[in-house]
């Protein structure tokens, strides 16, 4: 057990994916000698050699076609996105050929793609560089879309996300590269969690917040600062968004009859409006208060000076629970 | 732009049937190949004009028409080995029919019975492609595979002259370059993307656009199989050597419309279509064949038998296609269990039990 960052704990699960199967392959802008932007790929190009850790010319859209061509001549390639806003060049070839093709050929050829992308704003970046495009992955049928909120479960489950035979949407939360956590670099992946279950970080009694990715650590905080109050919150990672696991949500919120949704997409018609309907389908007599989200507006996302206001934050969350309370 | 398609034209056989020469390109073909040629030009042909007279019953939704481009994929697809891998838009039925795929595999995906309808894998050759030029770069990706594997294969991509003007197509150029990818780019350059003319996708020669990525750019004569033939060995020798890519501009006309849905008087002249009747692919092969001895009458009609064969083996096999079952469309979704494709599997499962009969 090592506590290390998310950043470290990416470039290990790199690393180590690279090590286990000799059919991975890297792929994306800067990740070679400069190891990204992020420096998620640093020292890999060095160690695994130009033809597994590849420089890509500056195209997203080609990154992820030629990604494509690569899985069906049995490769297994982990692209990285710069940034969440530049995958839109790459959404056609995301949603029209990643995410259909192995429907399209009846299961003949799979798509074993990992599309890294950081996300999320909160570090004062300019336009394009702090989005959540989340939703628009999820609403595909053929995509996974998973998102890690610590150092331990982002090098698990990049791993898992390289090993699967689906395509995986691996959105990491960027503000949280630096965050440290304990990790343990020797994890026997075979009886890890699966990586599409919620996992409950702490009970509580009085209601539940589910949120992902990098409002997960707003959230615990939320929950301590509530615990003064005599609220107790029960607080789950969702860790996936594709497939959702509204089993683990469904069954803390006929415990705690409230559930507050929290993150950084927009709430219209995001993860928040499902994870609302599901629930309330599925126990509606245990609800107490409508289902409650808090995320971004439907705004652009604004230039950074006004992102802390745009973005969730203990505060946001901890109205939302006071109003589900008050109901 | 010259109509004719220029002096730099690459031509092996005129239209009138006569045997040219080519300082560059050559094929030297015993009498039994080249029938074989004319055979897959009238039987490519006849699959065609099959599956637009199916199109018109009612028994097809759509068809995408290749008349006119017969050589330029006979050709091409002739040049390949059976371990290089083919990449086709929606139209290669020509292609399809040298790899090997069965002709009535085509016809599910315009029936509406599958998006697929063979296994890639089979014959190397990719599912057809509808988004304009997307394929493009999955041919180069899988040539950058190639080139990890050490093979000795090649790639052939195919799209149109309205695809050049795709942005993954223009990718697709880069990366092979940069890489040095084995791989042909095949542009079948038939004049028309559905009602817009060339001048709307370009200002110069489509294959002189190749020498802007860095790589070698060739015109042929598209309806000339001899010369499409020799012009793709070449290339795809040349990027199994490991010199990279080469742009094929293949010189052609669409004699069809872009699909059956479309209404090709709205937009071109009568005229175009007489003047490019006369560079027929097929007949100038006849022609040659005839002249030269090389084949009799009796040929020719066992072809003609071959053909009429083939098209009731299509119309009988197409209308037999089995419908797929409802639930069909939750398989494959995902490689991997999904929990929310399973649990709307069992969801209209149990809506249509309430049924007489049920979905299944």
């Amino acid at each position: 057990m090592a506590v290390t960052t998310m950043a470290k704990a990416l470039n290990a699960a790199l690393r180590r994916a690279l090590e286990s199967d000799d059919r991975v392959l890297l792929m994306g802008e800067d990740i070679g000698k400069l190891g990204g932007v992020f420096r998620i790929t640093d020292g890999l190009q060095k160690d695994f050699g130009e033809s597994r850790v590849i420089d890509s010319p500056l195209a997203e859209s080609g990154i992820l076609g030629t990604a494509v061509g690569l899985a069906m001549r049995g490769f297994r390639p982990v692209v990285e996105i710069q940034f969440d806003g530049f995958v839109y060049p790459a959404f056609d070839q995301i949603v029209s050929q990643v995410a259909k093709h192995h429907a399209r050929s009846s299961g003949a050829t799979r798509m074993p793609i990992t599309i890294r992308i950081p996300y999320g704003g909160g570090i004062g970046a300019v336009e394009h560089h702090s989005e959540s495009p989340e939703a628009y992955f999820a609403h595909t049928a053929g995509l996974r879309v998973i998102s890690p909120s610590n150092p331990f479960d982002a090098f698990v489950m990049l791993q898992q996300a390289v090993a699967s035979d689906d395509p995986v949407v691996f959105l990491e939360p960027k503000r949280r590269y630096w965050d440290k956590g304990e990790v343990d670099v020797d994890a026997d992946l075979a009886s890890a969690m699966s990586p599409y279950r919620a996992r409950i970080l702490r009970d509580g009694t009085s209601a539940t917040v589910a949120c992902y990715g990098p409002m997960v650590r707003t959230c615990l905080e939320a929950a301590t600062a509530a615990e003064t109050d005599g609220v107790s919150l029960e607080v789950i990672d969702l860790r996936s968004v594709s497939p959702l696991d509204v089993p683990t949500v469904v069954a803390s919120v006929r415990r705690t009859g409230r559930l507050v949704v929290v993150h950084e997409a927009s709430v219209f018609l995001g993860v928040g409006a499902e994870l609302a309907a599901r629930v309330t389908e599925e126990c509606f007599y245990s609800l107490e208060a409508p289902v409650l989200r808090v995320g971004g507006y439907h705004t652009p996302y604004p230039p950074s000076k006004l992102e802390e206001d745009y973005l969730p934050d203990l505060d946001r969350v901890l109205d939302a629970v006071d109003r589900a309370l008050a109901f | 732009m010259t109509a004719d398609g220029g002096p730099e034209l690459v031509q092996l056989l005129t239209p009138e049937g006569e045997r040219v020469h080519h300082p560059e390109y050559d094929v030297d073909l015993t009498p039994e190949e080249l029938r074989g040629l004319y055979r897959d030009l009238v039987l490519v042909r006849r699959i065609d004009a099959e599956a637009t007279a199916l199109q018109r019953q009612g028994e097809l939704g759509l068809w995408a028409q290749l008349l006119g481009q017969e050589a330029a994929q006979v050709g091409s697809g002739r040049a390949l080995r059976p371990d290089d891998y083919a990449f086709p838009t929606y139209r290669e039925h020509g292609v399809a029919w040298t790899r090997g795929v069965q002709p009535l595999s085509l016809l599910g995906l315009f029936r509406g019975v599958t998006n697929g309808g063979w296994d890639p894998r089979e014959r190397n050759f990719a599912l057809y492609t509808i988004v304009i030029g997307d394929q493009c770069l999955h041919a180069v990706g899988y040539a950058m595979g190639i080139q990890r594997d050490g093979a000795e294969q090649a790639v052939i991509c195919y799209f149109g002259d309205g695809a050049t003007s795709q942005g993954d197509v223009n990718e697709a150029f880069v990366f092979s370059a940069v890489y040095n990818a084995p791989v042909v780019f095949f542009c079948q350059n038939n004049q028309w993307a559905i009602s817009e003319p060339l001048e709307r996708q370009t200002r110069i020669p489509l294959y002189q656009r190749a020498q802007g990525f860095g790589f070698p750019g060739i015109r042929v004569d598209g309806n000339d199989v001899l010369a499409v033939l020799a012009v793709t060995q070449a290339a795809l020798a040349a990027a199994r050597e490991g010199q990279g890519p080469t742009l094929i501009e293949a010189f052609t006309y669409r004699m069809g419309a872009h699909t059956t849905s479309d209404d090709p008087t709205r937009y071109r002249v009568a005229a175009d279509l007489e003047a490019w009747k006369l560079k027929d692919p097929i007949e100038r092969v006849k022609v040659h064949l005839a002249r030269t001895g090389m084949a009799d009458a009796a040929f020719f009609s066992s072809v003609e038998a071959e053909a009429e064969e083939l098209a009731v083996h299509l119309r009988d096999g197409c209308r037999a296609l089995p419908e797929p079952p409802p639930t069909s469309m939750f398989d494959h979704v995902y490689a991997e269990p999904h929990p929310l494709v399973s649990a709307e599997r069992a969801e209209f499962e149990r809506y249509h039990a309430q049924f007489a009969g049920g979905a299944s």
